[in-house]
């Protein structure tokens, strides 16, 4: 909230620079957002009066006036503003004056006449952002008088941020019992004295929702004059305050609001029909606030009615219907206590966020109504005139939060703060925030005062202690914690592992929004269902990604366009997907490749990257597994990739990924110059890794002997090396494909594939002959059920 | 017939003639090898008499010893001329790029999260994890925020279309729902840190509607806020590998109590003041506190027996601070120009 200075110094004296009070306030949790000036330096400014007013008679829009300032001769000033006219104060600015913005001000001819100085405007002056015309001042201003003095100018508005469970200082009074704990210095708040009654009249009150609104007073002024202006000093608080004068009533009740933190609302009441009723909306029920809009409300929304229909939806916002108009001569004023749960969420509902809704939700002093209800009656008599009628209090006392005695216990504080704080600064810390404290034999027995709605047990006493004494006082001392050894399965690859491999493969890494765009997703993953947002942010962020591709190809385009030629890049995050009613969050690792196979060098050609340079960056992930023979790739594909260019990738026969190159269509769709190539692995199931069980190594040496078969062209390697593998028994170690061709020598449908099997025995020499056995046997069963031929 | 000095001489002749080392070999065959023309004077000892015999087969092995030594004296000369030749001619340019694949990187906030959980476990918090759609007893109730509550407005939540998951399921505004999830998992002494992602309804220079948060949590018997200070100090420091100043400002979080905001001494200009820090000289980095008991009942933990603190902090803030970032916003368009400035891992 906004406040200026001045404005605390009512009540309590502060003889610290306003930057040094910032500062004290930031540190004791009321955050000082700015501190600033309520206008820019300026001097030479006084207060003047128009004397005359005449036609200036070579321009149209200029008058030439005098200008009186209570001493000396009338100056001769020229002006522009459509208001100048005799009668009214306005502020001058004498030659010699130096105004914001580096003006200042000479003696000047101004179309043949001469003018003596210049009147002001409150946007010259750094009053205002806009102005109408010159300022005019009231005309009890003392002429002469400088304006700065005038006007209070030299004040500071400080933007405090206060928290949401401290409803009690958003208020003159509230920070000012604030600086007075800090400071110590005196808060020097004079009970408030009871207007006078003289009218007799009152409003008939009926309070239904009793939980809701367990006080609630209210008073009639009749006879008021509401068209009388506000004062100035009055309007000048309210906007330094960031609020509009409106109306002197208005002003009051806003004023007081701003002052004391209770709000109140005023009806005018020749608008009322019959008894005022504070009860449930019905379902249904509507309202037109004073914003112009039309609300529907449901009967948990706490009302202001008359008998016939609602008039305010209460603690947020009064109605159109019963608003007080310029010329309403009698009002009821409203100052209720109004339950925070009675309030809360109900003015969001409506989109309204208001004074007063953020007061009561937080919780006003519920034993503040009359006391703001007599400092209203008191300055709407004082601008508007009128009578007082009496004081109608409805309500129930019983509704009211009991501020019980709390227990604080040196020894907790101590334990919880860490160290041990003397017993009178604790005490004196306490007693300066109002709390009622008696000592007992363990510590302290402590009353909150009644606005305290944030103080309910130990610890909260705890906060305010030491707040006010200073968070500063709070020593630094390391815990004391146990040693002693955490869980670290060896089988969980450590996360920075996974992300080694793919960073040393040349990928980097992208952090993508969990939320994607649902077209994007749909075309890649058509059957996919993801799980919607309630509230997006924005339409292309509406939905939970069901694969980390979206992310990744979004940033393979964006990349693209941003002249990134070659875009390796992998994320390693969760995807959301339903399973049984419930949605899995299983953590992924995915990459995609666009581009050359090899970044632009002397010593390398431009080739593009196929689905065997994906593959083995794949492959080196499967690797932190040490058990390559667990995985197979599977000749399948998702509707998004390429079908014949994709794999789905088998652990022990479950699927843990997908491997593939982007679907044909997609590519041209998203004008790419090449398809990229795309991974994506469940990040645990693909990576875990059994302990390690050495086995013993053979000391004797290897025979290897290479085949070379011709075999149909969709044979897939897998099954060659399967067949090769059971045919050649326990000594096989190793199979290794060394060349793959199609081509002229080999026959159409057909492809040449060339491979090396390496034997070893673990407990002696393998012979010659026993290889050559070997190959012919896994030669003839190649053909047999292969239809593999050998090569010469 | 020729002597075997002329033999001999005629040898030495040829060798020194020897150009490379082929001829050099050729030169060794005529004259060493098995029908060298010196093994074959070895041959002609069998015409001479046993008196005759030994001293002229000394002579003979004498005259290959001697063709032998300039063979090899030859040989090394040579051999050294070759590698001469080798090395002018296998001059390369070293100053040309490795062959291959370069490096790629991980992201900044990967790097600072990867830098805060290992500081933290040196000092014996573990890492934990917890869902990103949470629901409102984890996000909210759990931790002391009812419903209705003004602290929820300081929270603008993604909510789940109605029917998508169980009621009221939500995107986690804040990385301390997992805290609940720690204490009712495991029983205190317990010492955790729960990196991640979190979401609030917020797009603009400052702010994105994803964002990452860490967690801290430790609960004991006499945990204290001192401790809590000399944790986060200690933390701070060896985050940012320097001396630094650091305050607590009281703030209210409604499942800490009391708690406290942090600021560093600004770490672009070491708190004199400069823009980074809205010249305060002072960096917020951080809001924490002391367990609220509510927070501690809602997770069956006796908080009359345990006390507990918790922080929570923006990686990606961190982030920022440490790699001298001034726009988040780079952290999620992940434009490879701004990435490849974060190579090697």
């Amino acid at each position: 909230m906004k406040l200026p200075l001045s404005w605390l110094k009512d009540w309590v004296a502060i003889s610290l620079p306003a930057e040094e009070l910032s500062s004290r306030l930031t540190l004791a949790g009321f955050e000082v957002e700015s501190c600033l000036p309520a206008a820019p330096p300026f001097s030479g400014v006084v207060v003047a009066e128009i004397l005359e007013a005449v036609q200036h008679p070579q321009a149209d829009k200029l008058r030439v006036c005098q200008v009186g300032i209570g001493s000396g001769a009338p100056l001769q000033i020229v002006c522009g503003a459509p208001n100048a006219r005799a009668g009214i104060k306005v502020a001058l600015a004498q030659v010699g004056a130096k105004l914001p913005g580096e003006l200042n001000i000479k003696a000047a001819k101004l179309r043949g006449i001469e003018s003596f100085g210049m009147l002001c405007s409150a946007r010259e002056l750094g009053l205002s952002v806009a102005a109408e015309g010159i300022l005019e001042l009231p005309a009890s201003a003392t002429l002469g008088a400088s304006l700065r003095e005038a006007l209070a100018l030299d004040d500071v508005v400080l933007e405090v941020s206060v928290y949401p469970n401290r409803g009690d200082a958003m208020s003159v009074l509230g920070l000012a019992r604030e600086v007075s704990a800090l400071l110590h210095q005196p808060l020097t708040l004079a009970p408030q004295a009871p207007v006078a009654v003289t009218s007799a009249a009152t409003h008939p009150v009926k309070v239904e929702a009793i939980q809701a609104a367990p006080r609630f007073a209210s008073r009639v002024l009749s006879g008021i004059d509401n068209t009388r202006p506000t004062p100035e000093w009055m309007q000048e608080r309210l906007r330094r305050s960031g609020l509009r004068p409106i109306s002197a009533v208005v002003d009051v009740t806003n004023y007081v609001m701003l002052e004391l933190g209770q709000p109140m609302h005023a009806y005018d009441r020749a608008r009322l029909t019959g008894e005022m009723r504070v009860r449930m909306a019905r379902s249904g029920e509507r309202l037109e606030l004073l914003d112009g809009r039309t609300i529907e409300m449901q009967d948990d929304v706490l009302v202001i009615a008359d008998s016939e229909q609602a008039i305010g939806l209460a603690g947020v916002m009064g109605g159109n219907g019963t608003s007080i108009a310029a010329e309403a001569s009698q009002v009821l004023l409203e100052v209720a206590y109004f339950t925070p749960d009675a309030i809360l969420g109900r003015g969001r509902r409506y989109g309204l966020q208001t004074d007063a809704s953020q007061r009561f939700e937080r919780g006003v002093d519920p034993a503040g109504q009359e006391r703001a209800l007599e400092r209203a009656s008191q300055l709407i008599l004082q601008i508007c005139g009128g009578e007082a009628g009496p004081v109608t209090l409805s309500g129930d006392p019983a509704g009211v939060p009991a501020r019980p005695a709390l227990a604080l216990r040196r020894t907790r504080l101590a334990r919880l703060v860490g160290t041990a704080l003397p017993d009178a600064e604790v005490e004196q810390a306490l007693r300066s925030l109002q709390m009622q404290v008696e000592v007992t034999a363990e510590g302290w027995q402590v009353t909150p005062p009644s606005w305290r709605f944030d103080v309910s047990i130990e610890q909260d006493l705890i906060e305010e202690a030491v707040r006010v004494i200073g968070y500063d006082r709070v020593p630094e001392t390391p815990a004391k914690f146990p040693q002693r050894f955490r869980p670290r399965p060896e089988a969980q690859i450590e996360e920075r592992a996974v992300l080694d491999v793919l960073v040393a493969r040349g990928y980097q890494e992208a952090l993508n929004y969990a939320f994607v765009d649902p077209v994007l997703q749909q075309q890649l993953f058509p059957d996919s269902d993801p799980v919607k947002l309630a509230n997006p942010i924005a339409a292309d962020l509406a939905v939970m990604r069901v694969s980390l591709w979206p992310g990744l190809i979004k940033c393979a385009l964006e990349n693209q366009r941003r002249q990134q030629g070659r875009v390796r890049i992998f994320e390693l995050g969760s995807v959301f997907r339903r399973r049984d009613g419930v949605v899995a969050e299983p953590k992924r690792i995915a990459g995609i490749a666009l581009g050359p196979r090899a970044p632009e060098q002397w010593g390398l050609g431009r080739e593009g990257a196929d689905f065997f340079d994906i593959k083995s960056d794949v492959l080196a992930l499967l690797d932190l597994s040490n058990a390559p023979e667990a995985f197979e790739f599977e000749a399948k594909a998702l509707s998004c990739l390429h079908p014949g260019r994709s794999a789905r990738i088998l652990r022990d026969g479950r699927g843990v990924g997908w491997v593939g190159e982007l679907h044909p269509a997609r590519v041209r769709e998203w004008d790419l110059p090449s398809a990229p190539l795309l991974f994506e692995l469940d990040r645990e199931e693909a990576t875990r890794r059994d302990v390690v069980k050495a086995a013993p190594i053979s000391r004797f040496p290897q025979v290897r002997r290479d085949l070379s078969v011709t075999l149909p062209e969709s044979t897939p390697l897998r099954a060659l090396k399967d067949r090769a593998t059971v045919a050649a028994g326990s000594l096989l170690r190793e199979f290794r494909v060394f060349d793959v061709y199609q081509g002229p020598g080999i026959e159409s449908g057909q492809k040449s594939i060339a491979f090396g099997l390496i034997f070893q025995d673990n407990h002696r020499t393998l012979k010659d002959d026993e290889a050559d056995r070997l190959m012919a046997g896994i030669a003839a069963d190649l053909l047999a059920n292969l239809d593999a031929k050998i090569r010469e | 017939m020729e002597s075997l000095s002329e033999l001999t001489q005629r040898a030495l002749a040829d060798i020194a003639a020897s150009a490379d080392l082929a001829r050099l070999d050729e030169v060794r065959v005529q004259w060493l090898g098995k029908k060298g023309l010196l093994t074959e004077q070895l041959k002609s000892l069998g015409g001479l008499t046993a008196a005759e015999r030994p001293a002229a087969g000394q002579r003979i092995n004498e005259a290959k010893a001697q063709i032998q030594q300039s063979l090899d004296a030859r040989h090394a000369l040579l051999e050294a001329a070759e590698v001469q030749r080798t090395l002018a001619a296998g001059r390369i340019d070293v100053t040309l790029d490795g062959r291959g694949e370069q490096s790629g990187g991980l992201h900044p906030v990967t790097r600072a999260r990867l830098r805060i959980e290992q500081l933290f476990c040196d000092v014996g918090f573990t890492v934990a994890q917890g869902p990103e759609i949470e629901d409102d007893f984890h996000n909210f109730t759990a931790l002391n925020v009812p419903e209705n509550h003004p602290a929820r407005a300081m929270h603008d939540t993604f909510y789940l279309a109605p029917g998508e998951a169980a009621e009221g399921a939500l995107l986690r505004t804040h990385t301390s729902p997992v805290q609940i999830r720690a204490l009712r998992a495991g029983k205190p002494p317990l010492a955790v840190i729960a990196p991640g992602r979190v979401y609030r309804i917020d797009s603009d220079a400052t702010h994105t509607p994803m964002f990452h948060q860490v967690e801290g949590l430790l609960v004991d018997t006499d945990v204290s806020f001192a401790q809590l200070k000399s944790i986060l100090h200690g933390f701070m420091e060896a985050f940012f590998e320097r001396d630094l100043a650091m305050r607590l400002r009281p703030s209210y979080f409604p499942f800490t109590e009391p708690s406290a905001e942090v600021d560093i001494s600004c770490v672009e200009c070491g708190g004199k003041g400069c823009r980074l820090c809205k010249h305060t000289g002072w960096i917020e980095v951080l809001g924490c506190g002391m367990v609220h008991p509510n927070v501690l009942a809602s997770c069956d933990v006796d908080p009359d027996k345990y006390t507990g603190y918790a922080f929570g902090m923006g990686i990606d803030r961190l982030a920022m601070l440490r790699y001298g970032v001034n726009d988040l916003r780079l952290f999620f368009e992940n434009d490879l120009r701004f990435l490849r400035q974060f190579r090697g891992g």
